[in-house]
């Protein structure tokens, strides 16, 4: 593999561990807390899941880089700035209704992207993804499960959740961004077309919100974008300091 | 003589899966692979999930049951792919799994692509009169159940 496809699927493997591993981090924040002593094992269930496939896919990013960072190295020593997940999925968890919002319009993206990623021309990440996305699949349905409950549940859900939608709607617009590496692994057969993600995105979600009798957000509002790059909203680094914390105080700690 | 092949997966199926003490990690699918070099053994396993926590301590038990049967180079490699599937459950195996009380999973080649669940089996009374309570049990690779009929609640391990 040359220079320039080895550096961008680095980046496209952070981009896929960080993704999972700041959505797992939040997620875990609710072990203790869940609405429901059901809600709160499954939250944390995805949570664990979330976390393993960050893992794997950290874990194949330190050995495509081949300069001796481990899957740790790179969760717990890199800055915010270093961190290439969407901004979607480090907003803070909010309340129940929020907390699924947000875990659907990114099950719906995560579910198609690796159903498509474990075709991909690279073994190793095809086979991460193939394990992945069955557990995905068990995600999605709890999230979807959950948009039509709250959805078309009491006036109150209904009202909560509608306005997760509206306020989440703004980081959705960034995830289907192509950039070079997205461009660059796409020839090679590495990575995926993520116009046609996005048309299943679409679809699924607004099928789901009209089941729901949500109103889908408008599409032109203003879209944050930035994240793959670096740029973060103010909530990463909050959240990264909490997870990193223990490691960087006792680099060497093990229990 | 050298050790088979045969006689290392032998020694395996002493060594538990950690979180469903009734079945060996040979008979769980994690083991894949026993690779043999002069005086050193490679185990090949692959996870049940991408976050079972209970892979350390299986590669620790692995590397230590082993050891105890003389083995001094014992090291485990982890594979991803083919991905785990409870299709490699068997027979067998499903039936300790409704033994121990954990209804098991159907076969994942014949869900549908939303993954539907199908219709699950109480394993104390066999009754299908059975609702689901949660789709995320005590692991990863359990869902919560309730029996209507003998009203007790149970654990699925889950097609997957």
């Amino acid at each position: 593999m040359d220079d320039d496809s080895r550096h961008a699927l680095f980046e496209y493997l952070l981009r896929l561990g960080d993704d999972r591993l700041v959505l797992g981090h939040r997620l875990s924040e609710w072990c203790g807390h869940g609405p429901i002593l059901e809600e709160d094992i499954a939250l944390t269930n995805i949570a664990l899941d979330c976390i393993g496939q960050a893992n794997n896919f950290l874990q194949l990013a330190g050995s495509v880089e081949n300069k001796g960072r481990t899957a740790d190295d790179l969760a717990y020593f890199r800055e915010a700035i270093e961190f290439k997940n969407l901004m979607l999925v480090e907003q803070p968890n909010g309340d129940f209704a929020y907390t699924i919002a947000r875990q659907f319009l990114f099950d719906v993206f995560s579910f198609h992207l690796l159903e498509e990623l474990q075709h991909s021309s690279h073994q190793e990440l095809a086979g991460i993804a193939a394990k992945a996305v069955k557990e995905d699949r068990y995600h999605l349905r709890h999230s979807r499960e959950w948009v039509l409950r709250l959805g078309d549940g009491t006036d109150e859900s209904h009202q909560r959740i509608q306005s997760a939608f509206n306020d989440l709607w703004m980081y959705t617009g960034e995830i289907f961004q192509a950039d070079k590496v997205d461009d660059l692994l796409f020839e090679k057969g590495i990575s995926v077309d993520l116009k046609s993600i996005e048309s299943k995105w679409s679809e699924n979600v607004s099928e789901a919100l009209t089941e729901a009798t949500l109103a889908v957000p408008d599409a032109e509002q203003y879209m944050a974008s930035g994240s793959r790059q670096g740029i973060h909203t103010e909530y990463l680094g909050h959240m990264l300091t909490e997870m990193q914390i223990l490691t960087r105080s006792f680099p060497e700690a093990k229990w | 003589m050298p050790p088979t092949k045969e006689e290392i997966f032998q020694f395996l199926t002493e060594v538990n899966d950690p979180e469903i003490p009734v079945l060996s990690i040979v008979e769980m699918g994690i083991v894949r692979e026993v690779e043999l070099q002069d005086d050193s053994v490679r185990v090949v396993i692959t996870p049940t999930y991408s976050g079972c926590p209970a892979m350390k301590v299986i590669e620790e038990e692995i590397v230590s049951a082993l050891q105890k049967k003389g083995f001094e180079n014992v090291t485990t490699r982890t594979v991803f792919s083919p991905s785990w599937t409870t299709d490699w459950l068997s027979e067998e195996t499903k039936l300790k799994l409704k033994e121990y009380g954990i209804a098991p999973p159907g076969r994942a080649s014949e869900q549908d692509s939303s993954g539907t669940l199908r219709e699950i089996i109480c394993p104390f009374c066999d009754s299908n009169k059975t609702e689901l309570r949660s789709e995320f049990g005590s692991t990863a690779c359990k869902s919560l159940h309730y029996c209507n009929n003998c009203q007790q609640p149970f654990e699925h391990f889950k097609c997957i």
